[in-house]
């Protein structure tokens, strides 16, 4: 029986029809609602590809069933900036060249954005304490964390978020 | 005068118009066969091109990968893009420039010398001229063969080269775009899911179509051809319930999986094996004392942090493939063999996805998808391996024994060194002989490819850096290609150079300490080669290494060299680490000799990237076997197969050296023995005791200190 879901995506309202409501959100994302940036990397919630933010909290999407976001507000990577507008994490990732296959990037910079949220100064530790949920199997740590501080700090400046 | 001598794939692609295109004013195109794996090499390219052919980087689009489009350039693999494909895009777009200098010269009727050309605008004199490479286009013909006659820039004159440029590929995954295969969504398009065929030979005895059915809560439908079975269906989240129940409703005969002895490096010992002896023979009679020592390293899976994924359509008689792999035409004539077509009715287009490392499960995924669509002409297939399927079946890099004997002088240096390995083999990419894993589910299967390593003209497989680089009187290697294996073997970074790299710069500490001398300076004095002598001695600066600097006490130190392939680049690496009853690595420095630098931070992210999945592969990675799972896979996801964290990588500083005067080397996978074994060297120093097996795990750490 096809059934209604409400909530929303980067501050916009959606309702999707669906018959199993037990549909992963990532799928959800993926396939009705064209928005690709959240990654598919395990579907068994170890990976952190697929982080979102669920009323701020940064959560594993691919195996969070589509009924239990009914009425909450969910964050994807598209939500936080646009080339033209970008997120002061996403814009330090460029400066720091934070990435190279760049799989792993949409879920790290959504853990990060979740983690400034709540500590606008972490240390080295607590980053990687933060992001030791995200795997990135290139190698790419140490920018990454180099980013998130960079970020921190222009934040913590005053920067547009 | 003797024709200059073009590289390697310009000569196998000699047109120019495989190469370079000015398709509308202003703008310019450039086609390579190498493809972006997230090593940068694209941008690495629009560099060459924008310094050759005196444009701004902006105006120039690159496409790669495409066997409609671009240049056939095998496979991109083995650090190569940049010392083959690079050279020949440089040389593609001289040789371009020149013929436009010629064509200027013709029709402002004056000497090519007066000539020069700023951002794609014709100058003469340094004047503008009205002249470009639009305006001209017409009149020459790019359909010419290289010749090999433009003059490449001579260093001083490079712009773009050698600066450190942002990767062009970055932004679009930093703000989420749709830029990865697995993002790729075709009008009318069906997911697909492979139900996996265990193992050669193994067929379908009985599906329970009902349960999976029911499973899916949504309509799917199957495609069957022998025991090859896929479940098909418009919903992903239906299709993916389905293959999940299939996992239990169907059942396999002829099922073999691997048991956990097999998953131990010591099992080769007394398989069957091809045996072959390089190098001098016979002993060094100098020689008078003996050293043996025995290191193994255990099998790794390439992990990529997306699985496989690959989509297929067949219209028309035509077959458009579309893949993550790293060679698109070997994949295309696999597809030809496997199919049934000729290579003209296919095309195959690469499309980014994560980071391979190597022969990963790619070619697979998208011959998955091709076998489907053929039996659904019309529909866009699209198959997304599940986690644990590429875990299992991605093909493995082989566990290796590597056992060094040498003969010391009285002085305790080497005179005579033979190493000798035991491993199955590093390569069965479809293209060297390896099947596609699909086509062993069909009916008439392919036979088994025979046994077969990565020559020793292009590095060897098991046998790469098998050699020490020192100064040792007598060298040789003795390979056993091992036959029979329990899983499916292939590339991942760097082959054989992480286990041969671990085992003899492990050695050599072994030597220096039997010496009574510094590990640094044990090897400097038995190394001649400038540039190895340089990377050594700029990362022991670089580190603050401190000859006779005292062990044990649970903090160590440990340097270690290679250069790759022993042809190819330098790399030394110093790696700090503290052992309690696990490994915590604090700190690694390291300096590598690459020649000349296209993209200096791109370079230093590879090496990076390169250090910590090495440290990674040291310190966790085993794929473990278990006959009472039923793939026998007991590494099937990221639990049970850990890879290092955020919190465990350490800090790393990286110096390029040597960089504008020698020709240009990749650097992919140089770091990869020299941070194993430097590793391995600082844990011997902190623990006083040595490990010779990886990974370097609690248990063994443990182990080794109650021997103690
Ligand atoms: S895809 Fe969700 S955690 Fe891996
Ligand atoms: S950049 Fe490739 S997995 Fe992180």
């Amino acid at each position: 029986m096809t059934q209604k879901f409400d909530f929303t995506v980067n501050g916009k309202p959606v309702s999707v029809a669906l018959d199993n409501e037990e549909t992963p959100l990532l799928n959800v994302l993926r396939n009705e609602l064209d928005l690709m940036g959240t990654r598919f990397g395990c579907g068994l919630e170890q990976c952190g590809c697929c982080t979102v933010l669920i009323d701020g909290v940064p959560e594993k999407c691919c195996a969070k069933p589509v009924w239990s976001v009914a009425g909450k507000a969910v964050v994807t990577i598209e939500g936080l900036g646009t080339p033209q507008r970008p997120h002061p994490l996403q814009q330090a990732f460029i400066d720091e060249q934070a990435g190279q296959c760049g799989y792993c990037l949409s879920g790290i910079i959504v853990s990060a954005k979740a983690l400034l949220d709540k500590n606008p100064s972490p240390t080295r530790a607590q980053i990687a304490q933060a992001l030791d949920d995200n795997i990135c199997r290139c190698g790419s740590h140490n920018r990454i964390m180099r980013a998130v501080e960079k970020a921190a700090a222009q934040l913590r400046a005053g920067a547009p978020s | 005068m003797n024709a200059p001598v073009l590289p390697g794939p310009l000569k196998d692609n000699p047109s120019l118009a495989r190469w370079v295109a000015f398709p509308a004013p202003g703008q310019v195109a450039i086609n390579t066969g190498r493809v972006e794996i997230g090593q940068g090499v694209l941008t690495a390219m629009v560099q060459i091109a924008a310094d050759e052919l005196d444009v701004a980087m902006t105006r120039i689009a690159i496409r790669s990968g495409d066997t409609a489009l671009t240049p056939n350039e095998g496979y991109t693999a083995g650090s190569q893009s940049i010392q083959f494909g690079g050279v020949a895009m440089r040389q593609a777009c001289a040789d371009v420039r020149a013929l436009f200098l010629d064509q200027a010269a013709k029709v402002l009727a004056c000497p090519v010398s007066e000539l020069s050309i700023r951002d794609g605008s014709i100058l003469r004199n340094g004047v503008t001229t009205g002249q470009d490479y639009w305006t001209l286009a017409g009149a020459v013909d790019l359909k010419a063969n290289a010749t090999g006659a433009g003059q490449r820039k001579p260093v001083a004159q490079l712009k773009s080269i050698g600066q450190s440029s942002a990767r062009l590929d970055l932004p679009g995954k930093i703000f989420g775009q749709a830029t990865f295969i697995h993002d790729m969504r075709l009008d009318g398009m069906l997911h697909a899911r492979v139900v996996r065929q265990p193992n050669r030979g193994a067929s379908i005895g009985a599906i329970d179509e009902r349960a999976i059915l029911r499973a899916a809560k949504a309509p799917v439908a199957f495609v069957r051809n022998g025991s090859f079975l896929a479940i098909l269906g418009d919903d992903e989240t239906a299709v993916d319930l389905a293959a999940v129940a299939a996992d239990t409703h169907v059942k396999w005969q002829n099922v073999e999986t691997p048991t956990a002895v097999q998953q131990e490096a010591n099992w080769l010992l007394q398989r069957p094996a091809v045996d072959r002896i390089f190098g001098a023979e016979p002993a060094d009679p100098k020689g008078r004392e003996r050293f043996e020592r025995t290191y193994t390293r255990g099998y790794l899976a390439h992990a990529s942090i997306s699985p496989s994924c690959g989509l297929a359509e067949f219209r028309d008689g035509h077959l458009t493939v579309w893949t993550h792999c790293q060679g698109v035409f070997p994949l295309r004539a696999a597809l030809a063999k496997t199919l049934g077509l000729e290579a003209s009715a296919i095309t195959v287009h690469h499309v980014q996805g994560s980071g391979c490392y190597g022969h990963n499960g790619a070619d697979d995924a998208a011959a998955d998808a091709a076998i489907i669509a053929m039996q659904k002409p019309g529909v866009p297939v699209r198959v997304r391996w599940r986690r644990d399927e590429e875990f299992i079946y991605e093909p493995k890099t082989p566990a290796m024994i590597v056992k060094v004997h040498a003969l010391l002088d009285d002085a305790g240096k080497p005179t005579d060194w033979t190493q000798e390995i035991w491993s199955p083999t590093h390569n069965q990419r479809p293209g060297a002989g390896g099947n596609l894993l699909g086509a062993l589910a069909l009916p008439n299967p392919p036979p088994e490819p025979p046994p077969n390593d990565v020559p020793e003209s292009n590095g060897g497989g098991a046998t790469r850096n098998a050699e020490p680089l020192y100064d040792i009187a007598a060298k040789r290697h003795i390979h056993h290609l091992v036959t029979e294996t329990p899983i499916r073997t292939s590339a991942l970074r760097g082959l054989g150079a992480m286990p041969n790299v671990f085992a003899l710069e492990c050695c050599i500490d072994e030597l220096a300490e039997r010496a009574g001398q510094d590990p640094v300076e044990y090897r400097l004095s038995i190394t001649a080669y400038k540039r190895a002598r340089a990377v050594i001695e700029k990362v022991a600066a670089m580190a603050g290494w401190k000859a006779g600097e005292p062990g044990g006490a649970g903090r160590g130190r440990g340097i270690a060299f290679a250069r790759y392939k022993n042809r190819a680049a330098y790399a030394a690496c110093v790696v700090e680490l503290d052992v309690d009853e696990g490994v915590r690595l604090r700190h690694v420095w390291c300096a590598t000799d690459a020649g000349l630098v296209i993209n200096p931070d791109g370079v230093i992210n590879q090496l990076e990237g390169g250090i910590i999945q090495s440290a990674s592969w040291v310190l966790k990675e085993q794929v473990r076997f278990d006959n009472s799972v039923a793939s026998g896979m007991a590494s099937f996801d990221w639990e049970t197969y850990p890879v290092l964290k955020f919190s465990e990588v350490p800090e790393i500083d990286i110096a390029l050296i040597n960089t504008k005067d020698e020709a240009p080397l990749g650097v992919g996978e140089i770091t990869a023995g020299p941070t194993a074994a430097a590793i391995g060297n600082a844990v011997s120093h902190a623990l006083g005791t040595r490990i010779r097996d990886l990974p370097l795990t609690r248990e063994r750490i443990m182990a080794s200190l109650l021997k103690e």
